[in-house]
């Protein structure tokens, strides 16, 4: 039989980065508390011994707060393992102490690691392992996860875990406390509920914790306040307080810490202190997270232009060869288009056009990730978020959004009102996910900027862009202000937000690993979507019912809606068959305009905007295209994604018509605003 | 000597020592598993563009505290 293993810890510790190590898997990890939010199961084998590792989301305590926290405390308490390895942050350990001793008394099957040990090093913290495995009666581990320093002993005691005998620490509550428990435990014995350790089982009932309440009414079927006998030794003087639950293991988790501890250096912040203070002050804050966004910006517009027309050459190159080795093959000649014009092209657009911009975007995003950067934003921009009325986890998720709104939406789980959360959920569109950033640097290059190589056209596709991304930015407030004024009416609630310490990005890892698995999701999307679109366009395209295309009669349809709109038929058609992904939009919308025009062939990306002029657009429907892209209804993914994250339709209508609404009214405004100058 | 005050009003900059802590609800909880219990000693390490939330350096790590909650922890000033 399997081992059963879980990993647990306070957020932010390393509990990924140490299940990948145990399991050669690819779990995401981040320098930001919440990274992980639903638990990732692995496997691994040590000795002859086969384990399942269960990667479990980052708390602070048992007593759960949200979502992602449900998750770690009902794992603990209601499923079967054989042991947890407590991942620790060596450099904090009086908070991860106490989670430590709060797991030690459900269950003694632990192993404590104490991880980050390279960090400590560098600020000069010793902790003496040895003594606090004395101390703590359980095996005590110090690992660096990252350089896999530790795994091995980590691996060995978790083997020698059950042949030892165990005497675990004990947190000691003060007497009137430790009565009832023991009145507690005698009642509980007899009823035989559970394997559950029924001293904590006591505690909790004492504690009065209301969510653990009703997940045991959930998976036992009884209520154990209503018994009778219970309520009786709870209700005799029931004046405790309720904070000594938390203080007293606390005060447990200070004298270990100062046991175990020795501090060389009582200034070892001081560098991410300074950083800190330039990148939050009143005059350089906000600027710099500007700057930031737009290097990062810049990097990605310039950088994507080279490998973008290398590719568009190479495809055209081999659609010679493959036009000649089709005719070859006497292919008859309606396939020959199908797969050359229909699939290949449009192929060849995902992967030419949309590729590299992601692919260079997306492993500075995780750079910045990985520095812990992303903390410090949302700490920035929570006053904004206050006012309004909403979480300032929720710049976490925003931000998350930029690499794909369905983990985005997924992300909020960290936010702990359900009101706020709910908020978060229905706004995180307004952010472009990756697969609609290049539709965006297309639009602006083809339209707003002159053309020409020079580097103040580069600067000024920057500007742009900001600009765009700070309206989708400024549309997440309004919408949050308005929901919170209507739909989702409340008062902000409480939340704290940890600042983890910079830590140095693994540039090779991250940048290996984002191309990676980015390129190899794009690639594989681009193919299983793709194929189907591309032939239903050109069968639109190629099948006529009175003397015009299907795709001519769709457009025709939509096209007095889209002009109202400062758009066209083709365009709108673009966005729905786009539904399933973002990517395929423009590359669809290019396909429509080959099939409905005479010019069939280009030779380089700069020469569709020829098409497009020809097909009556102008810098309206430009910016029309790049609002349309910004604000309309998200991909088929985030649609399911939040329609499993909020367990109703309802929410997820919500959510495809808040932004499409948004769009049809920008778009309606700028068309009028444009007629009246123009 | 030493002057009682509302952690909102603590500076930039200075320590003091959690004395009451006021809060109700889940924010009470989460207080307390940071770390925060009456006789901690913190300190007010940064203050975000607009003063509001400010990051406190609790038990070694960095926690930012919205004014809303921090108006409702009582600390001596050190
Ligand atoms: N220097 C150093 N960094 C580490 C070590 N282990 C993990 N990290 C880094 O710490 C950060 C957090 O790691 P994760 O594995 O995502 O942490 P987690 O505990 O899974 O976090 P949550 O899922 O948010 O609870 C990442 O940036 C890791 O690269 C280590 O031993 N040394
Ligand atoms: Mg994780």
């Amino acid at each position: 039989m399997k081992k059963k293993i879980a990993l647990a810890g306070n957020p932010n510790v390393g509990k990924s980065t140490i299940f990948n190590a145990l399991t050669g898997m690819h779990q995401h990890t981040g320098n930001w508390p919440g990274k992980t939010v639903s638990q990732a199961i692995g496997e691994f084998q040590y000795r002859g011994i086969e384990y399942e590792l269960i990667d479990l989301p980052g708390t602070y305590s048992l007593i759960s707060h949200s979502e992602e926290e449900t998750v770690t405390r009902n794992f603990l308490c209601f499923e079967e393992y054989d042991a947890v390895i407590v991942v620790c942050d060596g450099l904090c350990l009086e908070r991860n102490l106490n989670l430590v001793l709060q797991i030690l008394e459900i269950t003694p099957n632990v192993v404590v690691c104490i991880n980050l040990l390279d960090e400590a090093r560098k600020k000069k913290v010793t902790i003496h392992l040895d003594l606090l495995e004395k101390k703590l009666g359980v095996p005590v581990v110090g690992t660096e996860a990252r350089k896999k320093k530790g795994i091995d002993c980590l691996l060995e005691k978790l083997h020698l875990l059950e042949s030892e005998h165990k005497k675990t620490t004990k947190v000691r509550y003060p007497r009137k406390v430790e009565e009832k428990v023991i009145e507690l435990e005698a009642i509980l014995k007899k009823k035989e509920i559970t394997d559950l350790p029924l001293r904590w089982l006591a505690l909790r009932l004492i504690e009065k914790d209301i969510v653990l309440e009703k997940e045991i009414i959930n998976h036992w079927k009884i209520s154990l306040s209503e018994d009778p006998d219970i309520n009786k030794v709870l209700e005799t003087d029931n004046d405790i307080e309720k904070d000594i639950f938390a203080s007293a293991i606390m005060q447990k988790a200070e004298q270990l810490t100062m046991e175990v501890v020795s501090y060389q250096n009582p200034d070892y912040e001081k560098r991410s202190r300074k950083i800190d203070k330039i990148l939050t002050s009143k005059r350089t804050g906000i600027p710099l997270m500007l700057l930031m966004l737009m290097f990062i910006f810049w990097l990605t517009i310039t950088g994507a232009n080279y490998p973008s027309q290398l590719l568009f050459d190479f495809f055209s190159y081999i659609e010679g060869y493959l036009v000649h080795f089709l005719e070859f093959i006497s292919c008859p000649s309606w396939l020959n288009s199908l797969l050359v014009g229909g699939i290949y092209k449009t192929l060849s657009w995902v992967v030419s056009v949309m590729l590299p911009p992601m692919a260079i975007f997306f492993p500075l995003f995780t750079l910045l990730e990985d520095l812990g950067v992303l903390p410090r934003i949302a700490f920035n921009l929570d006053k904004g978020f206050q006012k309004c009325r909403a979480c300032g986890k929720q710049a976490l998720c925003m931000m998350m959004g930029f690499g794909c709104n369905a983990a985005g939406v997924i992300g909020t789980r960290i936010i702990d009102s359900k009101r706020e959360r709910l908020i978060a959920i229905l706004t995180n569109n307004f952010v472009p996910c990756n697969g609609r950033f290049p539709t965006i640097i297309v639009m602006i290059s083809m339209f707003l900027v002159a053309a020409n190589s020079s580097g103040m056209a580069s600067i000024s596709q920057v500007l742009w862009l900001t600009f765009i991304i700070l309206l989708g930015i400024g549309m997440t407030f309004l919408i949050s202000f308005l929901l919170s004024k209507t739909l989702l009416k409340g008062l902000p609630s409480s939340f704290t937000l940890e600042l983890p310490p910079y830590r140095k990005p693994q540039f090779f890892k991250v940048i290996v690993r984002s191309i990676f698995d980015k390129t190899l999701h794009v690639l594989s999307r681009a193919v299983i979507v793709t194929i189907p679109a591309g032939t239903l366009i050109w069968l639109l395209a190629n099948i006529s019912i009175g003397n015009m295309s299907i795709l001519a009669h769709i457009n025709n349809f939509l096209d007095p809606f889209g002009q109202l709109i400062g758009v066209d038929g083709v365009i709108l058609t673009a966005f729905l068959l786009g539904f399933p992904a973002n990517e395929i939009v423009l590359p669809i919308m290019l396909m429509s305009y080959l099939s409905l025009g005479t010019i069939t062939d280009y030779a380089s990306i700069s020469e569709l905007k020829t098409l497009l002029i020809d097909h009556g657009w102008t810098v309206l429907t430009a910016i029309n295209m790049i609002l349309l892209c910004l604000f309309h209804f998200p991909c088929s993914t985030t649609c399911l994604t939040i329609k499993k994250e909020t367990g109703s339709i309802k929410w997820m209508l919500y959510s495809i018509l808040i932004p499409t609404l948004c769009g049809i009214i920008l778009c309606f405004f700028t068309t009028l605003i444009y007629k009246l100058i123009v | 000597m030493s002057q009682v005050l509302t952690l909102d009003c603590l500076k930039v900059g200075r320590s003091a020592k959690v004395i009451q802590i006021n809060n109700t609800g889940s924010i009470r909880r989460r207080l307390l598993d940071l770390g925060l219990i009456p006789g901690t000693i913190i300190k007010a390490e940064l203050a975000n563009p607009f003063q509001d939330p400010i990051a406190y350096q609790i038990r070694n790590a960095l926690i930012a505290i919205r004014k809303e909650d921090s108006r409702n922890i009582l600390v001596e000033e050190l």
